[in-house]
């Protein structure tokens, strides 16, 4: 990329010409700092939550193990992946991984159905259907949704999307439904009861996994659609033309030559969006709450692995508590699992690239 | 027109096909419309409560926007907590800026095509992606509890630092790249250093671009309450900070505790804490569009 060029020996032969290149050889090697820093910062996140954590589960953090410090099992790594309850802060402490981790899986997925059919169909209409003038004006207003604080879409899922909109669903169409169904229950007693009965209990409370659902799916439109539209805008003109004149409508054109010519790249964008939806973390605090529970039902308040970090964070939880260490075991397990996701997107990007240079 | 088509086109009903377009087309503008319509109810939910907390509640705006917070509703204030948000944004600037920028000018302008540069590339986007909470569990083992700083503003500006410095380095590679190479290679031909060549010719034109980056950068540290959380705030910002060692609140977590209330009035001083953290962002990316709008007609004329 770069062009050092190789000074001669010097037409002038004056001291300032090697005084230049003796600066410039020192700035180089400043900036290169810099550079490294970035590097550093990596490799400082994963030093310090592996050694933190294995304080979690062997009693002693690696730095002290090489220092000659005992070990002992404190939490096994059977009961961290196979547990079903997580509290580490209780009396009677229990640490399976698991309800906190499907909280942020049902986040994820239910995140992605908000925001993946809604982001495409959104990044559709701006490439293939919008007019210049509509393009111009909508793409900014989405862009300000991307831009806004998660703290304010937390407060949102507070004071307006859990009371207004998942109590009105509770109040108004599952609990009714629910009595309209105990009514015929006698043509399938077996069947309809239990459901009835289930409709006819919801009841939302101050957090619920639907709210946090349509909140991190929300906030994660932008993502699938800004980046879905670029993929979209980069397949070849050529290929529409050839379409339109076979007498395609636009929505032939849409469905069977831009989505599976920018395939790679719409993909990719699904999968920034779902790393984002998991790492995503005071929306989904403020709208799913923090009750590790392991269920579906999408009115109970359940526990992210985020929404563990901030509820542990907030108490004053001493160095070397297992409250403490625990943070760096989830911390862990949530980088390694966003890692994984980048990787893949990283890889689908390439690909996209490769397709159309 | 039917009559025209002839028998090639017997088995394709047209209607039918432009019914299915029409349709297709309301489903998407519909689509498109969902992400607008709760813009709209978020800004008007925070209006709204924001007015209750004013009329309902009587917060007095001046009392507001001047007092530190308060465990006692009535008494609570923004202001410590708009102060913390200022020295964290001067501190975070100040961490990041040179460190990014330098990061961006080594690998466009020097960086050789080598594997150690191809990994340090690599790792910019891996970092873009890493959750913003990571950083602050980073900060909190390393710097707040291994070095014994404590939960104090600097910790939170490091940990915002960490956030931002890949945002700042892609917007700046960017602005860099965007300075024509005719214009480095006349410099080269007049014997400049790389270095030379950086400072008095790239930097000074790629310099608007930076700054908007940087600019954008900082609009996404100062909503950030996450790393903050991790770090250590107080529960309610009850003093103003006296400097980069004291404890503090910054506006995105005083709002998250007010939120976490379950007093109605905690409710409405979040709501209007929210319009304050708003009208900075707002400024930040006014300023932001004017630099680049400026620097685009500058660009324009220097090109004619």
């Amino acid at each position: 990329m770069s062009t050092e060029p190789q000074s001669g020996s010097g037409i002038s032969g004056d001291d300032s010409l090697e005084d230049a290149h003796e600066k410039n050889k020192r700035v180089r090697r400043v900036l290169f700092g810099c550079a490294t820093v970035t590097v550093v910062t990596t490799v400082a996140i994963f030093l310090v939550l592996f050694d933190n954590a294995a304080s979690y589960f062997f009693g002693a953090r690696i730095s002290e193990m090489i220092a000659g410090g005992g070990i002992e099992r404190t939490v096994t790594f059977t009961e961290f992946f196979t547990g079903t309850r997580w509290a580490p802060d209780h009396s009677t402490p229990a640490h399976g991984v698991l309800p906190i981790v499907w909280g942020t899986l049902a986040i994820t997925i239910g995140a992605g159905l908000v925001s993946i059919p809604i982001g495409t169909a959104t990044a559709l209409y701006l490439s293939e259907y919008a007019n210049t003038e509509t393009r111009n004006k909508l793409k900014p207003l989405l862009e300000v949704l991307a831009g806004i604080p998660t703290i304010v879409y937390g407060y949102f899922a507070v004071s307006f999307l859990t009371p207004v909109v998942v109590g009105g669903i509770a109040s108004n169409i599952i609990n009714p439904t629910g009595a309209w169904l105990e009514s015929v229950s006698f043509l399938a007693p077996f069947v309809i009861e239990p459901v009835a009965e289930w409709m006819m209990g919801v009841r939302v409370g101050r957090y619920s996994l639907l709210a946090g659902i349509l909140v991190v799916g929300t906030m994660t439109i932008p993502m699938v659609s800004s980046i879905s539209e670029d993929a979209m805008q980069a397949v070849p003109d050529d290929l529409r033309n050839g379409a339109y004149a076979l007498g395609a409508t636009k929505y032939q054109v849409s469905l069977r030559i831009v989505l599976p010519a920018a395939v790679s790249g719409i993909f990719a964008s699904y999968i920034l969006a779902l790393s984002r939806a998991i790492g995503e973390t005071m929306a989904v605090t403020l709208a799913a709450g923090f009750n590790a529970n392991l269920t579906a039902n999408p009115f109970d308040e359940i526990m992210t692995m985020t929404a563990y970090l901030v509820s542990m964070a907030r108490g004053t939880s001493a160095v070397g508590t297992v409250e403490y260490q625990s943070l760096f075991a989830v911390g862990l397990l949530l980088f390694l699992m966003t890692l994984s996701m980048n990787l893949l997107n990283d890889r689908m990007k390439r690909r996209f690239q490769e397709e159309y240079r | 027109m039917s009559t025209q088509r002839g028998d090639l086109f017997a088995d394709i009903d047209l209607g039918r096909e432009k019914l299915i377009n029409r349709l297709f087309h309301g489903l998407l503008v519909a689509a498109s419309l969902f992400g607008l319509v709760i813009l709209v109810l978020l800004i008007a939910d925070v209006i709204w409560e924001s007015y209750q907390g004013l009329t309902t509640f009587n917060i007095d705006p001046v009392q507001f926007l001047t007092e530190p917070s308060s465990s006692r509703a009535e008494r609570a204030g923004f202001g410590a907590s708009i102060v913390a948000s200022l020295w964290l944004m001067a501190l975070t600037a100040v961490l990041a800026f040179a460190i990014a920028v330098g990061c961006a000018i080594y690998l466009v302008e020097y960086a050789p095509e080598t594997r150690t540069t191809r990994l340090i590339e690599a790792n910019l986007a891996n970092l873009a992606g890493v959750p913003s909470i990571v950083y602050g569990l980073l900060v909190l083992a390393l710097i707040v509890n291994d070095a014994g700083l404590g939960s104090v503003i600097l910790a939170g500006a490091i940990a915002l630092a960490l956030l931002i410095v890949p945002i700042i380095i892609v917007a700046s590679i960017e602005a860099i790249r965007a300075v024509p190479s005719s214009v480095r290679d006349g410099s080269y031909a007049m014997g400049a250093t790389t270095w030379q060549t950086v400072r008095q010719v790239v930097l000074p034109q790629a310099m608007p671009g930076i700054l908007t980056g940087t600019i954008l950068a900082l609009a996404r540290a100062i909503g950030e309450t996450a790393p903050l959380i991790m770090v250590g705030t107080m529960l309610h910002a009850t003093r103003y900070p006296s400097g980069p060692l004291s404890s503090f609140s910054a506006m995105p977590t005083q709002i998250y505790n007010w939120t976490y209330q379950a007093d109605r009035m905690f409710n409405g001083l979040a709501a209007l804490g929210i319009v304050v953290l708003l009208v900075f962002l707002v400024v930040m990316y006014a300023l932001a569009g004017y630099l680049r709008k400026k620097y685009e007609t500058e660009g324009s004329i220097t090109n004619v």
